[in-house]
Formats: structure tokens, C-alpha cells, sequence
């Protein structure tokens, strides 16, 4: 296993009201992704326990690409991270943001 | 002074008099294979032993293992399909020396580690359709141990859904005063069919369990991941529909299984029914029913069979070539003339590709082998018929040529994750297949798809048009610029990246219009075997091990 953590200063809120969600599984090849809205607007984190070990730089570039894209601002992620291949990675954190920016709880 | 023309006339007589002393008519018990087959085998002889990617003539190759090594030797095996555990223990018991073949699938690890060990002295790793040319040039077999359902008395062969390389090895065998020797599952008054004619059957063996086929083809729809259901639709949206590809093949990954399964859902919502993927050179791919019931397809013809598809083919012969008995009639070398041809597209999966495009299955510690794909996957240069998909990619390649003497181009696309299996990049900078082209000496590297070849690289991150590339750095940029985070894309050229993006060489899902939330499971037209069993009405029956209901 290997922790990692990263922490970005982003221009924009994410949208909607809902205050946390979750999406995918922890399996082989997958990863389950915890979304809580509990940060100022401008700030988002990312707290990654992984099972596949030597994988810092990819992950640095995923995150970087998914803050530009996205601007999660206020949101912190936990993902628990089964080896899912970088692009399983975007996609559910993209499912992630998407699901929290619906309506409802 | 006379000069005898018939000495090997002369020598296949004597060969089946040798082993006509353990058999009844043609007729030999199984329990006499390996009797006859010292009787008519000599040292050194090319021996086909009938193992393609899916058929086994298992009892003779395990007849033929067991051989008195005082009498049979160095055999040099020219067979298209090295599958069996039997067909490389033959090398190292010394039944056999020198090979010639095409694929070898499930034995590629212990494969590589003989080749390395000297153990089996190599002769070449071909195409299908090379190998078979070659039985008829200089690889021609003085023996043949090959696979049939059923024979009668006389000895005519019905080789049924699984025909496969049969035809092809018994021309080049029996018509070069070689020995066929075929093994059956059953003896009958008259078989349904006539494949094999009894003229060109010299022995057949009734073996006591039906020949191994293995279910090569089919791809469980629950198994295929968003990433590929997205790549399969940058791939239709992006290649099959602009081109308007209806004459094509696909290779066996689970990407081109989500595009088969997401033609009558995506494909029918963009208006590309009856435009797109109407005539295959394809086996009887299982994810395809979906597609074949709601009326996409018109026709296909294929390299070999697939287990617990016979029912589904027999009730849809407008679809499939059948025999007068019903059946699918199969023929590797048919099917493979016809996808080299007369199909304008090849789209398939590999393990590596380079910054040229080049691509190989190959690993340091597995020789997989080619079987068709080199073949599929190649432009063929006799071609001299037109078709708007194949005139359009001549045209991208050469947009400053004169259109009547301009050739055309077959779209080669491959098709993949960025990263495969346990996180494995797809794209590398060098083969491993040049390491082990170094490590043994040999004079070419196996390279499955040459770059030269490939016009197309389709990844989750969008689709790379090499055809539109002017310069070797632009080709590689493109290459780089679907290569997502492997090391290979994030050591891209950020700024020729976004100018290929704005040429349209390379194209991103939005700049398709697909947003890649949309690519949900719930697009796949079937999710599991038992919903493909329900498309059929139940007439495909899937082999136990697909099964969990």
C-alpha cells in the first residue's frame, strides 16, 4: 500500500449542493471514490491509498489534468484505489463530481 | 540412361503399404495410432500436425509423441497452430527438431523459454496465409495428421463447423504424394457432408472423445469496462462512420467486442445502421448476435468456429456460410484471402506499439505468434477494386496525387487502453520483440502490424489519424498524443499536440461530440453470456465455463 496526498488552490466552487457522494468499488483494477464537501471554495484535496506502489508521478499527472478540467473547489476526495489504470482514475473522479453537482442531499 | 520421375509416387505406396498392415480398409483402432504412424512416418519428414488456433487433432499429436524414437526423429513440424502441451513436448523428447508455424497462443511462455533453451530449432514465425503458401512452395508435408467430426468406410471427411486449415493442408499433402491421416470422432453409413473427398484420406482413426476446440472467440460483455465502451465509441464515431466501413474484421479483444455490442444501441442512435459493418471476415463472434438480430448485419465469412454457436449459425444462414447439411462451413485460407482483400478494415488490440507505430504481441518471455493479424492488418498491394472507405484513406495519405492513379489505402487501426493488464503501458519506446530478435539471433524482429501499415490508433484519450501525418515527428507526436499517462504520452510536445488536434489528426472525445460520462454499461446491447443467450432466442449455448446461472 502507499499514501498519497495532494492538495490544489482552484479558481472556480463545484457545482451543486449536495453535500457528499460516492462512486465506484474497491476491486482489482477499480477504485471506490469518497466525495465530501467539506473545504473553502477555493481549495480541494485528494487523499489516495493505493495498492499499486511506484505510481507518484502518474497520479501527480491525473490530479493535475482533473483540477484544470474540473475545478473541484471545496471538495475533498478519499480514494481507496485497487490499481485502476490512470484512465478508470479520471473517469470516476469525473463520475464524482458530477454526481455531487446533482440535486438532493 | 533412364531417369525415374516417380520416386516419391513411389515412396507414398510403400509408405501406406507400411501401414496398411493396421488397418481395416482405412480404418485403424485408436489403440494402434502410434503403430502406424512409425509404420508410415520417416526421419526427418515435414509433418503437419492439424492444430490451428482452435482445432486439435489431439489423439495423433499424443499417437505421435509416444513414437519409437529408434524409428521416428527429427521430425520438422510445419503446423499453423502450436497449442497443445503434446506439440512442444515432441521437441523436447526429440520426436521432433525443426518448426515452422504461426501461432501459438496458451504455449507462448514454455515456447520462448525452448526457443532460448535451444531446444527447438526455429524456422520461421509466419502469417496463416504465409504458412499455407508455403505447404505448396517449399514446406510441403510428406505427412499430415489432421481433425474430422466423421468419416465413412470409403474414408470422406466431414470436418463440419471447425473446417478451419483442413482443405488447404490436405491440398498441399495429398496432391504431393504425401500421407493424410486423419483422426475422427465417429464412423458412419454417410457423412452429412463432403469436406475432405475419400481419394485424398489415406488412414482414419476413431478416437474415443471428441477432438479439442477451444472457445477462443468469446468475450463475456460483463467483463468490459467503461474505458473500452469509451474507446469503442471514439472508434465508431470517429473511424467506422466517416469512412462509411462496411467490409471489415475485428480482432478478438474485449474493445472490439464493446463496439459489436454497441452498434444496435450508439451505432442505431447515429443513424449508422445498414451504412456501417454489414459484411465481415469474421468467426462466429458471440457479442455479434445483438447486432445480427437487429438486422446490422448481412454477411460473414469465417476463419474457423466457435463452441456453442453451431444452433445460432444453422437458424441464420442468410447470415453465415452454410453446407448442404445445415452447418457453418469454415476455411482459414479463404477467410483470410477474403480479410486481406476484400475488406476495407482491420481493427484489433495489441500489447505494444512504438513511436512509429510499429506494433508486436510479442514479449521477452512470450512468443505469441502472428496467426492472422499481420494479414488483416496490412495493406494489400495486389488490390485494384474500389470502394469509398479505401479511395478516402488513399486520398488522406496522399492528398496531392492524381485520384485516377492513386492508390488506396486499407484503414488499419489499432485499438486499446493506454494501459493494459496490471497497469502495463501500451505504448513503449522500443519492442520488447527487437530485444528478443537481438537475444536470438534472429534476422527479423516479430513485428505483428508494421507502422507503415496502421492509419489509425484509437485510445480512451481519442483517435490518432496517421494518415494525415506529413512527417516521421508528427507521426510520433500523433502517437504520443493518445498515449494518456503511459510515459510515452507524457513526454508529448504539448504544443504540436494541440496543432495535430487543430488539423484534426488527432481528435478528442469532445471533439466528436462524446462526452466520456456517457460511456456506461448500461450502452452495451447485451452485459452478460446469459443476455446473449437471450438475443439468440436460445440458440447459442455457451460452453460451461462462460455459464453461472
Amino acid at each position: 500500500m502507499e499514501d498519497l496526498r495532494f492538495q490544489h488552490r482552484v479558481r472556480a466552487r463545484a457545482g451543486g449542493i449536495r453535500k457528499s457522494a460516492i462512486v465506484g468499488v474497491v476491486a482489482s483494477g477499480n477504485l471506490e471514490v469518497l466525495v465530501e464537501r467539506v473545504l473553502p471554495d477555493t481549495e480541494c484535496a485528494l487523499d489516495i491509498k493505493t495498492a499499486a506502489i511506484g505510481f507518484g508521478e502518474v497520479w501527480t499527472a491525473v490530479i493535475g489534468d482533473f483540477v484544470e478540467r474540473y475545478s473541484p473547489g471545496g471538495l475533498r476526495f478519499s480514494i481507496n484505489d485497487g490499481g485502476a489504470r490512470p484512465d478508470t482514475v479520471s473517469l470516476r473522479l469525473a463520475q464524482a463530481v458530477r454526481l455531487i453537482a446533482e440535486n438532493g442531499q | 540412361m533412364s531417369t525415374n520421375w516417380q520416386n516419391n509416387r513411389a515412396a507414398r505406396d510403400a509408405r501406406i503399404a507400411a501401414g496398411a498392415g493396421f488397418a481395416r480398409g482405412k480404418v485403424v483402432e485408436a489403440s494402434d495410432a502410434t503403430r502406424l504412424l512409425e509404420a508410415v512416418i520417416r526421419p526427418g519428414d515435414r509433418v503437419c500436425l492439424e492444430g490451428d488456433n482452435q482445432k486439435q487433432a489431439d489423439l495423433l499429436s499424443r499417437a505421435l509423441l509416444a513414437v519409437d524414437l529408434s524409428r521416428v526423429n527429427d521430425l520438422h513440424m510445419v503446423q499453423s497452430g502450436v497449442v497443445l502441451p503434446e506439440h512442444l513436448d515432441l521437441f523436447e523428447r526429440g520426436v521432433a527438431r525443426r518448426l515452422d508455424y504461426a501461432y501459438s497462443g496458451p504455449q507462448s511462455a514454455r515456447i520462448a523459454r525452448m526457443l532460448f533453451g535451444g531446444k527447438i530449432e526455429l524456422g520461421a514465425v509466419h502469417t496463416y496465409l504465409e504458412l499455407f503458401a508455403r505447404y505448396f512452395i517449399d514446406l510441403t508435408p510428406q505427412v499430415a495428421l489432421i481433425a474430422a467430426v466423421s468419416a465413412d468406410r470409403e474414408g470422406n471427411l466431414y470436418t463440419g463447423p471447425n473446417t478451419e486449415d483442413t482443405p488447404t493442408v490436405v491440398e498441399a499433402t495429398a496432391f504431393k504424394d504425401g500421407i493424410v491421416i486423419a483422426q475422427v470422432n465417429e464412423i458412419v453409413e454417410t457423412v452429412p457432408r463432403v469436406d475432405i473427398p475419400a481419394d485424398r484420406v489415406h488412414f482414419i482413426v476413431k478416437s474415443d472423445k471428441p477432438f479439442f476446440v477451444e472457445p477462443l472467440f468469446t468475450r463475456d460483455p460483463a467483463a468490459i469496462t467503461e474505458g473500452q465502451i469509451l474507446t469503442a465509441m471514439l472508434a465508431i464515431k470517429g473511424i467506422y462512420a466517416p469512412y462509411g466501413v462496411q467490409r471489415l474484421n475485428h480482432g478478438i479483444g474485449f474493445s472490439t467486442a464493446a463496439i459489436e455490442l454497441l452498434l444496435p444501441t450508439f451505432g442505431e442512435r447515429l443513424g449508422l445502421k445498414g451504412k456501417i459493418a454489414t459484411h465481415f471476415a469474421l468467426n462466429p463472434h458471440p457479442a455479434l448476435i445483438p447486432a445480427i438480430e437487429s438486422g446490422w448485419v448481412r454477411q460473414i465469412h469465417s476463419f474457423g468456429s466457435e463452441v456453442g454457436m453451431d444452433d445460432y449459425i444453422r437458424a441464420r444462414s442468410d447470415v453465415y456460410f452454410t453446407g448442404p447439411d445445415g452447418s457453418l462451413r469454415s476455411n482459414r485460407a479463404f477467410c483470410q484471402t477474403a480479410g486481406l482483400y476484400a475488406c476495407d478494415m482491420f481493427i484489433g488490440s495489441t500489447l505494444q506499439i512504438d513511436l512509429q507505430g510499429n506494433s508486436s504481441t510479442v514479449t521477452t518471455s512470450r512468443i505469441a505468434g502472428f496467426g492472422g493479424a499481420p494479414n488483416m492488418g496490412a495493406d494489400a498491394r495486389g488490390r485494384r477494386h474500389p470502394s469509398e472507405p479505401w479511395l478516402k484513406a488513399g486520398a488522406e495519405a496522399d492528398p496531392d496525387g492524381a485520384a485516377l492513379m492513386r492508390r488506396g489505402r486499407k484503414l488499419v487501426v489499432q485499438i486499446g487502453e493506454t494501459f493494459g493488464d496490471k497497469n502495463v503501458p501500451l505504448f513503449v519506446e522500443k519492442l520488447d520483440a527487437i530485444e528478443l530478435a537481438e537475444k536470438l539471433n534472429l534476422e527479423l524482429a516479430p513485428i505483428m502490424i508494421y507502422g507503415d501499415d496502421v492509419t489509425h490508433i484509437v485510445t480512451e484519450e481519442g483517435v490518432a489519424n496517421l494518415l494525415l501525418c506529413r512527417t516521421a515527428q508528427e507521426r510520433e507526436q500523433a502517437i504520443r498524443g493518445v498515449a494518456g499517462y503511459t510515459d510515452v504520452g507524457r513526454r508529448r510536445d504539448h504544443g504540436m499536440v494541440a496543432q495535430l488536434r487543430e488539423r484534426g489528426v488527432i481528435r478528442r472525445p469532445e471533439d466528436l461530440g462524446i462526452n466520456p460520462l456517457d460511456a456506461d454499461r448500461s450502452l452495451l446491447a447485451a452485459r452478460s453470456i446469459k443476455d446473449l443467450v437471450r438475443w439468440s432466442g436460445g440458440l447459442y449455448a455457451p460452453p460451461s465455463k462462460f455459464r453461472n446461472w
